[in-house]
């Protein structure tokens, strides 16, 4: 019973990135989007927190890493990148979500 | 279960009087109860301070719905769960909570608590084993 939580605010600004990372199984996994994707920004705090998801898939839409002159080199690793059809396919596959507002 | 009645879940992450997250939450969980599904809140990080004791929102001018919590146990809502973890986090305890009350039709009518204090990782567990999600 696989779960997507969405997550769409900056690590720096609430902690709704960090709880979901709290409370995720193994399994589940977690779609950043909107301000969320400054996560992935490699040396970041979140970025660390993120690496030490193990059992959790990351990943983050690319319309909103491209939106703020987030590329590739600048991703920590083991985050997937998706564009709105890879979102709606997590989606899909999981059994369910949760929103982390 | 019976078929058709689906486990509800209300995941409550935001102080009381600060936006109108926790107000809009009340309103769709006695909806979500009318429609006699299986309900259950969560109270997680911010969200604690929600059930708080001691409410006076005169001198703001907006409403107190404090006993809108008291009254969930009259709506057949009598899973509460709050986390620990955000608990201490916030230098609160259990003691500084509203007391919600459910009469468990199973056993006499009795009165029961409604809150359980969760560790972070039941939490988790909860959150996994329910079909549906809310978030506030």
């Amino acid at each position: 019973m696989a779960m997507l939580h969405i997550v769409n605010k900056s690590p720096y600004e609430t902690n709704a990135l960090e709880s979901c990372l709290n409370h995720a199984k193994d399994g589940d996994s977690i779609i950043l989007i909107e301000d969320a994707v400054y996560a992935v920004l490699k040396g970041g705090r979140a970025a660390n927190a993120l690496g030490a998801a193990g059992g959790v898939k990351i990943a983050a839409l690319s319309a909103d890493l491209k939106a703020r002159g987030i590329d590739g080199d600048k991703i920590v690793d083991g985050v997937d990148t998706v564009d709105y059809g890879g979102f709606v396919d997590m989606v899909t596959t999981c059994d369910k979500t949760q929103s982390w507002l | 279960m019976s078929e058709g009645v689906k486990k509800f879940l209300y995941v409550n992450r935001k102080a009381p009087h600060g936006t109108i997250y926790a107000l809009e939450a009340l309103e769709v969980v006695l909806i979500g109860a009318a429609f006699e599904q299986d309900v259950s809140l969560a109270f997680l990080d911010d969200g604690v301070f929600q059930l708080v004791n001691g409410w006076d929102t005169k001198e703001l001018g907006t409403k107190n719905f404090a006993p809108t919590y008291l009254a969930l146990g009259d709506y057949d809502v009598s899973k509460v769960f709050v986390e620990r973890e955000s608990l201490e986090e916030r230098g609160i305890s259990e003691d500084d909570l509203m007391e919600l009350m459910y009469e468990d039709e199973d056993d006499d009518w009795a009165e029961k608590p409604s809150i359980r204090v969760v560790s972070r990782s039941e939490m988790a567990d909860i959150m996994a084993d329910n079909d549906v999600i809310l978030s506030f």
